[in-house]
């Protein structure tokens, strides 16, 4: 897009890389074969999965009671991982759709992963809303398909009819939209491919791809398009799942600040995975030179900033909590209340998880520290998971009704299913990471020439690359309009 | 280098000495005692049938209000109380009618200046040929600052109004026939001396960057000092974005959802936020146009329109998500003392309240969804003039009922709020344009940004210094 750069931005892919080696870089790890970590990883994640498998159908076969709920606190676990994995899921979506907008060029390097995790991550809430219904094999009903009962339909007023449909357009969209970018990457590894069958499924799943002059255009176009469309998607789909608690009139969760502040709270979360996962892949797949410290700094500034949102919207709840002079708010989760009552270890844990250690990234030297980072994301994941259960959990362990105060505590069946849900997550990542290209081969290369820092430093020598043009007032740009057409 | 023009220099004082003969036809057509209320209340009840309707509305909404009283405790449904209630509102409406004018473009100028700083600490590569308009405009953040802390002082400390109904007297006093219990239970938060410090301290707060960061932007200019200037600046804004968060928050629930005590919604300092967003981005599209067009910016092209109309667009859909975020909570509990907000705007305001919704998001979405049109002056100007026009009636919508209820009007002193404070706003943002160089020479990103081109924009009679 733009023909210069300034001097002092810093190189987003380090060495002096040409295409040639970004698509080795990239390809090695799908071409390779695993190593016995791998194994190890994929198999702990495989028992963790199928432990999880386990426990659901144990709680479909037996019946919900299985669980810690009681008849006042009829949500717990369940709502909170759905909550916690479907804000994990945003982040994918905010780097590749919302950066995207905003032309943030150092998105690259992390959004094929981020928009992977977004996908792995919505199969993991998918199952939540299913397997947490009395019962699940009715699931259906919850769409609006004409019927033998007199075409008997869905009340359209409940959020959690909302949620079917934002949780499955959100899964397709974030689905096409991977695809979309994947096709280039996809017959990339087609054409390198030396064994037939890999040839195959490569040329399958690439749709053909040749890569005219044409299909870039229509592509830049879709992309542009879907990322318009996916930013307000992003926004409303966890808005919709802000609105199951907001619409009530429980005090705690009836607050109108809830749409734009879970959002926020996704958009953290999902960072913090994406952090997680980076941290670790960028060691284990050698790709130390496009996810660069740059990168992990970058990614904590956005977790600094909507780590701020979060906070100013905890003191709003707080606050409003005390103005509204209602005796119920004393006892929402972010009130007096729940400070010193019985979920009083879970309100600090979410103020220390939240609030607190994100500040340590205001220093530099955290904020550009590998581990440092991958603590802080870790601590960060389970804050947020905390905020989701203190919503959840405190808020309805005491309600307008003083006899209807309950405590819950979880059982192994609840811990289960949600160390499933991990398993699942890392199994299906895993797989991900040996067969598809975790970094757009195609899209680093359109940055290379500007960022690549074997170009930059060539740039401050004025040692020109070809190809160059030079213009009338002795300005040296670059044409980089061909270099898609390079690539082989 | 820009001049002011004389001609423009003459029209903004125009514009100031009409907008005031405005405000002081308000301030002498608003009833002096309680007997002139009365007055023009049965002038009011003569006037043709439309009237009689729209005056029986009101009655409902005042009976409704007297009611909501008498369960806190008060007596009486008699005339008298009626007459007075409405001589308070009638008194209110000159007061009303200038302060949704001055705070619209005092919030204006502090969301430039809040985008400003994102621009600064993004470290954006597009917008540095426009940070000299930018800051131009928060030139009028030090009048309508004054005026702000005078308007405070006239509410709080002299008690020259009734815009904000907890100051009457007695409301923090248990004895007294105007004793507010709800009120008093907020004392912590609403009372008048905190009120007033915390007015002034957000205002002190956000002049003070908009001082510092003016002076060390032309200082830049000419620093040469391995951009440390720069960093400052950048460290400058980081802090201020930090302040501006915080207090615009508390600033909303000071000056705006103050106006109605006893309702509240946490969603409240956003929503002002967004709706104030919008309309800077829009002004900040204006004066760039203007500017452009009399020459004065040499680095702006059209994509640069274009991405300011990007953000009018993209923030008008923001500014709808959370208006039907806040409304749709509300209106889907249906809980009493919240849902009051509504439906006082709804029976009282229903054209403004309905109107803003189209003006705020039909207009814009349709208008600038097209990328040809975003980069199109005319058409960016007459998007931003109902963009501009539908926030104006937002804040209004936000004001008026809680201070004139059913005694509100778009007429005189409303006008003259908004074209005193139009005046002002010419005369001191183009003069600040004139005093430094349009182009921020000293900045790392100024050649990136004079080179900006988005990717499917033409650049319309443009020379040949533009290369793509």
């Amino acid at each position: 897009m733009s023909h210069y750069e300034a001097p002092i931005r810093e190189p987003l892919v380090l060495g002096d890389k040409s295409y040639h080696d970004i698509t080795e870089d990239i390809a090695r790890p799908i071409e390779g074969k695993a190593n016995k970590n791998w194994y190890m990883a994929f198999y702990i994640s495989l028992a963790a999965m199928l432990w999880g498998f386990g426990c659901i159908f144990y709680t479909v076969g037996t019946g919900i009671g299985v669980w810690g709920l009681s008849k006042n606190i009829g949500w717990a676990w369940d709502i909170t991982n759905f909550v916690w994995w479907v804000g994990i899921g945003h982040a994918g979506t905010l780097i590749s759709a919302v950066l995207l907008l905003f032309r943030q060029k150092w998105r690259m390097a992390i959004n094929r992963s981020a928009e992977a995790m977004t996908i792995f991550a919505v199969f993991q809430a998918g199952l939540f809303p299913i397997i947490h219904m009395g019962r699940p094999w009715n699931g259906y009903w919850v769409l609006p398909i004409p019927n033998q009962f007199g075409s008997l339909w869905v009340n359209f007023n409940s959020p959690l009819l909302w949620d079917v449909f934002a949780i499955s357009t959100y899964l397709s969209v974030s689905l096409v939209f991977w695809w979309t970018g994947l096709l280039p990457d996809f017959a990339t590894i087609r054409d390198r491919a030396v064994k037939p069958f890999q040839k195959k499924i490569y040329a399958l799943v690439s749709f053909g791809w040749s890569g005219r002059a044409k299909d870039w255009q229509r592509f830049e176009e879709v992309s542009l398009v879907l990322a318009g469309l996916a930013t307000p998607l992003v926004l409303s789909v966890h808005t919709i799942v802000s609105f199951d608690f907001a619409t009530s009139i429980n005090p705690g969760w009836h607050s109108t600040i809830f749409p734009p502040y879970f959002v926020a709270g996704a958009i953290f979360s999902g960072f913090a995975m994406v952090q997680t996962l980076l941290g670790i892949m960028r060691k284990v797949t050698n790709m130390e030179a496009y996810i660069t410290r740059m990168h992990i700094e970058y990614m904590n500034i956005v977790i600094i900033l909507t780590g701020g949102i979060v906070a100013v919207a905890y003191a709003t709840e707080f606050f409003i909590a005390w103005y509204t002079g209602s005796p119920y708010e004393y006892y929402t989760y972010l009130s007096i209340g729940a400070e010193t009552g019985p979920y009083g270890w879970a309100f600090w844990s979410l103020l220390i998880c939240n609030i607190f250690t994100p500040q340590l990234l205001w220093i530099k030297k955290i904020r550009r520290s590998f581990i440092w980072s991958f603590i802080i994301s870790i601590v960060i994941n389970i804050g947020m998971w905390f905020e989701r259960f203190d919503i959840i959990a405190i808020v309805l362990s005491k309600g307008h009704l003083p006899s209807t105060w309950w405590r819950f505590e979880p059982t192994f069946v609840d811990v289960g299913i949600f160390i499933g849900t991990i398993g699942f997550f890392f199994v299906l990542f895993l797989l991900y990471a040996r067969t598809f290209p975790v970094i757009p081969i195609a899209e680093m290369k359109t940055i290379l020439k500007s960022s690549g820092e074997g170009y930059k430093k060539r740039r401050e020598q004025g040692i020109p690359t070809k190809p160059t043009v030079v213009l009338a007032e002795k300005k040296i740009i670059e044409v980089d309009s061909t270099d898609k057409k390079d690539k082989k | 280098m820009y001049q002011f023009s004389s001609k423009l220099k003459i029209a903004s004082l125009i514009l100031i000495v009409v907008g005031a003969l405005g405000i002081g036809y308000g301030f002498l057509s608003a009833p002096s005692s309680l007997e002139e209320a009365k007055e023009m209340m049965a002038h009011q009840a003569s006037h043709g049938d439309s009237h009689d309707t729209a005056n029986h509305d009101n009655k409902d909404n005042h009976e409704q209000k007297h009611a909501n009283k008498e369960v806190h405790g008060h007596d009486a449904n008699s005339t008298d109380k009626h007459a007075e209630h409405v001589y308070h509102q009638l008194k209110n409406r000159p007061w009303s009618a200038f302060y949704v004018a001055l705070f619209f473009f005092l919030g204006i100028s502090l969301l430039v200046l809040a985008f400003y700083a994102a621009q600064r600490v993004a470290q954006s590569g597009w917008s540095v040929v426009l940070f000299r308009v930018m800051e131009a405009i928060t030139a009028n953040l030090v009048p309508t600052s004054i005026i702000m802390v005078l308007v405070i002082l006239s509410a709080s400390v002299f008690h020259w109004n009734h815009m904000f109904s907890w100051m009457a007297e007695g409301t923090f006093d248990p004895t007294s026939d105007n004793y507010d219990a709800i009120v008093d239970g907020k004392s912590w938060w609403i009372n008048i001396p905190g009120w007033t410090i915390r007015g002034i301290v957000y205002l002190l707060l956000w002049n003070a960057y908009r001082w510092f960061i003016r002076k060390n932007s032309i200082a830049e200019d000419t620093a040469n000092d391995g951009y440390k200037t720069y960093k400052k600046n950048y460290n400058a804004s980081v802090i201020f974005l930090v302040v501006f968060m915080l207090t615009e928050t508390m600033m909303s629930w000071d000056w705006i959802m103050g106006l109605d005590p006893h309702w509240f919604s946490t969603l409240f300092g956003w929503y002002v936020l967004a709706s104030l967003l919008v309309s800077a981005l829009t002004v900040i599209a204006f004066v760039t146009i203007y500017l452009r067009s009399k020459g004065a910016l040499p680095g702006v092209n059209d994509s640069h329109i274009h991405d300011l109309a990007k953000f009018m667009f993209g923030f008008s859909v923001f500014w709808t998500y959370l208006w039907f975020a806040q409304f749709m909570l509300i209106w889907y509990a249906n809980i009493p003392e919240e849902t009051t907000y509504f439906a006082a705007r709804f029976n009282e305001y229903k054209l403004p309240f309905l109107s803003m919704l189209v003006m705020n998001f039909v207009f814009p979405i349709l208008l600038l969804i097209n990328s040809d049109f975003k980069s199109i002056p005319w058409f960016v100007i007459i998007g931003g003039l109902v963009i501009l026009g539908g926030h104006y009636i937002d804040i209004y919508v936000m004001v008026m009922p809680g201070t004139v209820g059913g005694q509100g009007a778009f007429g005189l002193p409303e006008l003259g709020g908004l074209l005193f404070f139009l005046g002002i706003f010419i005369y001191t943002v183009f003069s600040a344009f004139e005093k430094a160089s349009p182009v921020p020479k000293g900045n790392p990103f100024l050649e990136e940004s004079e080179h900006f081109h988005y990717y499917n924009i033409e650049h319309r009679g443009e020379g040949s210094e533009d290369h793509h």
